[in-house]
Formats: C-alpha cells, structure tokens, sequence
C-alpha cells in the first residue's frame, strides 16, 4: 500500500513535470533553442490565474482562460521582442538571452506582487478518490492533471503531424532554408510555437499551484529545470517522450524520497539521467540526428 | 569558436571589477559628529538590514520597530537627556552588502549599533565590528555565528536553543512520546534547530520514529514525507521550517488524511498572514514565537497600538517585536552604564559589555531576559496555539 502511495505521488508529480516538458520540448524541437524562461512563463500564468480568481474574484474558469489567452500573447511578445533578433545569432546567445529573459521575469513578478509567498486556491474541482479505507488518496488534482496532459499531448501530436500549420512547424525543424524556400513564413511558425508553447505553460501553471499551493515569483524556476531534464531524459523535440521523460523522472524522484533518501532523491533522479544518457545519448524517444556538415 | 572567446574573456574583466566595485570604500572617519542637525547631543544608532530583495519584510519590519521605539525614547526626552540617532542601510540579506553598509554607517558617525538583521549578514557586519570594538545586539539574526566576540549580543533565540526549548516544552507538557520531524537540510537554520531538537529529545525520552528532510530543490513535493509519517505512528511532527514549506506540508497532510499535532518554531510565524491561506489548515498548530500580537499584556498592546497607527500591519511581525525591544535593551544598558554622548564607540562598547550582563530586562518579547557575556539570552519562550484561525497563548 505504500508502495502505491509513492507510485500514485510520483506518476502526480511526474504528469506536471510531464506537462511542463511539453512546452520545452516543442520550442526545442522546433526552434531549436532552449527557452530557459519558459518555467517562469508558468510563475506568470500562475500569478495571472491569482490576481483574477482571488483577488478580483471572479470564477477560476475565467481566470484560467485569461490565463491561457494571456500566456499565448506573452510568449509571443517574449519571442519578438528578445529571440527574434537574434534568428542568425550563435544559439550561445540565445540561450544567455533566455536566461536573462527568466530573470527578468522572476524580478518583475517580485516588484509587482512582492516576494511573500501566496497561497494559491485549487482550481481544480474533483473530489478526491480514496481508495481502500483511505490508506491510499488519488487527489482530484492528481486524476485533472494526468488526464489533461495525456489529451495535450495527444492533441499536440495530432496538430503537428494532420494540420497545414503544424507541417509547416515540422519543416521548419528539419530545414529552416528550405523550407523557406518552400514558400513557409519561418518566423509565423516560430511565433506560433512559442505562442503554443505559452499556452501550454499557463496550463501547466494552473495544475502546478493547485497541486502544490504555494505561489511565488521563483515558483516555475526549480520546476522548470527538473522539466527540462525530463524533456532530455525522454529524448528532447519528442512529445510522447517529453511526457514518459517527465512521468519517470516524477516516479523515480517520489520512490528515492520514499524508500532510500528524502535528501538524496535529487542526486538519484540526475544519476538515472547520466545513465539513460550514457547508454542512448538522445534520450529514451530521441532520434539520432546526423549532424549535416 | 571566437564568439565564446570574447564572451570569456568580457565575463573575466566584469567579474573582476565586480570584487574591486564590492570592495567599496572603507575609510576610517570615525571623527565625532556626534550632534543633530539642532546642535543637541546624540547617540547614533546604526543597523543593517534588508529593505529590498526577497527578504524585504524582515528588514522593514526592524526598521520599524527600531524607528518607533527611537522616536518613543526621543519624545520622552531621550536616554538622560541625551537623544539617539537611528540610521539604516539596505544591505538585501546579503553579507558583501552589510560590510559596506557597516562602513557607511561609520563614516556617518555611528557609535553601537543593532548589528544586522539576517544570519548570514550579521556574521559579515560583526566580522567587522568585532575589529572595531563596536558595540552590537543584534534584534533577529538567529545562527550561533552571528554574534562571535564579546562585543555582541542578541535579542532573540539562537537556533540551537529553539530546538531545545520545543523539546523540552513538548516533553515536559506530554504533548507527545513518539515525534517525527520535517527539515530543510539545505538550511542552516532548519538543521540546526533540528540538530539540537533531536539531542534534547533524546535526554527527556522523546522518540523521534522518522526524521523527513527536504532541500531547497524539492520544497514542492512533500507526498513521500507526509506517507513516511504515517506509517511511522508519529504523534506529533516537529516543523522547524520556515511558513510557506509548512503551508505546502499542512494541506499535503490534510489530503493524505494524516491527523496529528504539528509543532513549530519562530519560522511558522506568519503563516496567518499569508495571502489567501486556508487558515483552517494550520488549526491547532503550535509554535514557539516571541512576539504574538494578539497578547494582553501591557507592553504588547502598547507596542501593537502604536506600530498599527505609524506602519499598519504588514510588517508588524517578530521582526519588528525584537527589534523595538532592542532599542529598548540598549536604553537600559546605556543608562546601566552611564553613558555619554561624547564617548567613542569603543569606550560605549566596552562599558556596555559589562552593562548586559547586569541588566535584567522585560518588553514585548519577554518577561525578565537576561544576557550572559557570550551574549546569548536567556528568558522564557512563549508557545501559541492556533485556534480559529489566531494564536492563544498557551
């Protein structure tokens, strides 16, 4: 029994992390760059869904639409305003931009909403199943967030591999040039990535805090980092990888605290990763790419 | 690649003119400018703290509670006639910071001060005060390290002694047999509370069944701890950690149905307060703090009043509780000592280093502190009980 109390924990965390990776692992696919901000992109959505459920009142419906909607405009801004510049530049840059990016944004939260911590209510509004005599509780939040992420990720597939728009993604991965030259717009399918990838974030936000119910503004920072691991872990720009990435690395993370070390859970987790990465460089899903020379 | 040559070398150059730029200037003119803009004599007090930064609250709930008390001492006519100075820096909890602060307080004229707020600042402005010979009591920074030298003294509990009153407190109540603990291994301030909390318990015949500890990478997930305790049969779980874990730990517990006592020290203090907590979370939580604003004696309803008019009730947390106590400690030894307003800072600090450990004090904090000269106090803890989302004094 206890052993499915850790699991059931575990797979929760892990369909966070999972939900997270998604984000990551779709930019990276596609625009080929690591956006570090994007768990702070998620601190934003959070804040977003605070300000209009709790403090304006309105329902938490509501706030996670504006929620959505704003995250979607905000990734876009983010990706005009500090990646778009830098389309020819060394991915070097890039990456110190998105860093800078993240910063900038877990210092902004703090100016506007103070570095105290919120308690964050649930928007989430499943009861909890307990299961024999309530030895063993699946919260409503744990069953919301893995049904969500498996229709996202299913969804996202669907999109990609079906739509006009999602092909276009798919071609401006494999062969920016190219599929310029194929008459694609480069740069409204970049934007459109980022802006799904936003999107998704403000998601994952929403489920994070209800989850876990303390917001503040580093709250996407840590969450963040242990989702870009699962991403790589699942082999990054796969999305069926970025959510089995993210759900081991949740289960792993939950059985160490549990059964070797409350301390040493973070060590296990990256000690896996070194392994898996040892023995298949690009991960669980990744596919090998040969490197055009 | 020479992009990431250049990017190499411009980090070097700006890392390097950032040690020389937090070097600032530390030119001793500690020349005696010892009056106010009126021509009166003065007492100039200095404090380091942080103002902005994440800690921002600590910092602006010392200053104040300080700024309060000084004006209070002022418009009674000051400390035998001579009136004080109060000045503070920001130094963001950061202990670069706090030396420059301390040295700009020099240069400004400061003769004691209430040392710096946070731990690991005031171990950085006590290094250089010890140097100086500058009196210091510090109203908040809570590592044993913080008050290295016989020149310094604090107000509130060291670490160690927290863990020990909660044991000795848990046993001697019978509040428990069988304890469980949850701590921050990646904190001074948790594992050393918890380090004692544990020697203690041993010698009053507490069980502590699991020790559960986390660090600041995984302070979101607390499910495996809370499952650990209840299989442990705790009784009690001891929380030396700070609210916003213990907010994430009190509902984790609530879903996975585990029914016990959580205990606490001065970190669980304003969990109340947290924006849009559930307060029916923490019901029945107990913790040592040394300032609950809803106390009935005199010298907190004084202080409450008072600091609600002046700041309202943001900051009006223990922070500000020690440190307008501080200010109040220091009148009393100045007066032990007989102070006078044209001594240097190590003429003060010496004579004050006698006067604390004679002196006996009682303010908002506590009843009847006294100060032995490693500078440690020593006065009775108080515990509240959260009931209907307030504390009562237990």
């Amino acid at each position: 029994m206890e052993f499915l109390s850790y699991l059931v924990s575990g797979i929760s965390l892990g369909s966070i992390y999972a939900l997270i990776a998604l984000g990551y692992t779709m930019v990276y696919g596609i625009a080929k760059m690591l956006n570090f901000a994007h768990g702070d992109v998620i601190m934003v959505g959070a804040f977003v869904i605070f300000t209009v459920s709790t403090t304006w009142g309105l329902s938490p419906v509501v706030g996670v639409l504006i929620s959505i909607v704003f995250c979607t405009l905000f990734g876009m801004l983010i990706e005009k305003v500090a990646y778009k510049p830098l389309r020819k530049a060394s991915s070097l840059a890039v990456l110190i931009t998105a860093i800078g990016v993240s910063y900038l944004l877990q210092n902004a939260a703090q100016l506007i909403f103070g570095s105290s911590t919120k308690s964050f209510t649930s928007v989430v509004n499943i009861p909890a199943l307990r299961l024999f005599d309530g030895a063993l509780v699946i919260s409503g939040e744990t069953i919301a967030t893995i049904i969500i992420s498996i229709i996202i990720m299913i969804a996202l597939t669907l999109f990609i591999n079906k739509t006009k728009p999602g092909r276009a993604m798919l071609a401006v991965a494999e062969d920016r040039g190219a599929a310029q030259l194929m008459g694609i717009n480069v740069n409204a399918t970049i934007s459109l990535t980022f802006a799904i990838g936003s999107g998704l974030a403000a998601v994952a936000g929403a489920l994070l805090c209800s989850a876990y119910p303390a917001l503040s503004p580093t709250t996407g920072a840590m969450p963040g980092i242990k989702a870009f691991t699962a991403a790589v872990f699942g082999g990054i720009g796969s999305i069926p990888g970025a959510m089995i990435g993210g759900i081991l690395l949740g289960v792993i993370e939950n059985l160490s605290k549990g059964y070797i070390s409350t301390q040493l859970s973070d060590a296990i987790v990256f000690a896996v990763l070194i392994i898996v990465l040892l023995v298949k460089p690009t991960g669980i899903l990744g596919k090998k790419i040969n490197e055009k020379v | 690649m020479k992009m990431k040559k250049v990017l190499a070398v411009l980090l070097a150059v700006t890392m390097v003119v950032l040690c020389f730029a937090a070097c600032g200037k530390s030119n001793d003119a500690s020349g005696e400018k010892n009056t106010n803009s009126t021509g009166e004599k003065t007492i100039k007090i200095g404090l380091s703290g942080p103002l902005t930064g994440s800690a921002a609250q600590y910092g602006n709930g010392v200053k104040n509670g300080a700024q309060l008390a000084v004006d209070e001492i002022n418009e009674a006519g000051g400390i035998n006639g001579i009136k004080l100075e109060f000045k503070m820096e920001d130094d963001e909890a950061d202990a670069e910071k706090a030396k420059n602060a301390y040295n700009t307080l020099k240069d400004w004229g400061m003769q004691l001060s209430l040392g710096a707020v946070t731990s690991g600042a005031c171990i950085a402005f006590q290094g250089e005060a010890s140097v100086d010979n500058m009196f210091v009591l510090t109203p908040s920074a809570t590592a044993v390290d913080a008050i290295n030298g016989d020149n310094a003294f604090r107000v509130c509990f060291a670490d160690p002694q927290q863990g020990v009153e909660s044991a000795d407190y848990i046993a001697d109540k019978k509040l428990a047999t069988k304890v469980a603990v949850i701590y921050d291994s990646s904190d001074a301030y948790s594992s050393g509370i918890y380090e004692a909390f544990s020697a203690e318990a041993a010698k009053k015949g507490l069980e502590i069944v699991t020790a559960q500890s986390f660090t600041a990478d995984t302070k979101t997930d607390f499910s495996a701890q809370i499952q650990a305790i209840k299989s442990s049969g705790a009784e009690l779980v001891f929380l030396p950690i700070y609210y916003s874990e213990a907010s994430l730990i009190l509902q984790t517990a609530k879903n996975a149905g585990l029914n016990v006592t959580f205990f606490g020290c001065d970190g669980l203090d304003g969990i109340l307060t947290m924006e849009n907590f559930d307060a029916s979370l923490a019901e029945g939580v107990m913790l040592l703090t040394p300032f609950a604003k809803d106390a009935t004696d005199d010298y907190t309803v004084k202080f409450v009043t008072k600091y609600k008019a002046k700041y309202g009730e943001d900051t009006m947390n223990q922070f500000a509780a020690d440190a307008y106590d501080g200010v109040y400690i220091i009148k009393q030894a100045v007066e032990k000592a007989g102070i006078t307003a044209d001594m240097t800072s190590s003429e003060i600090c010496d004579a004050l280093k006698v006067a604390m450990t004679q002196i006996e004090y009682t303010g908002v904090t506590a009843k009847g502190m006294t100060w032995s000269a490693n500078g440690e106090p020593t006065k009775p803890p108080i515990v509240v009980k959260i009931e209907n989302g307030a504390y009562t004094i237990l």
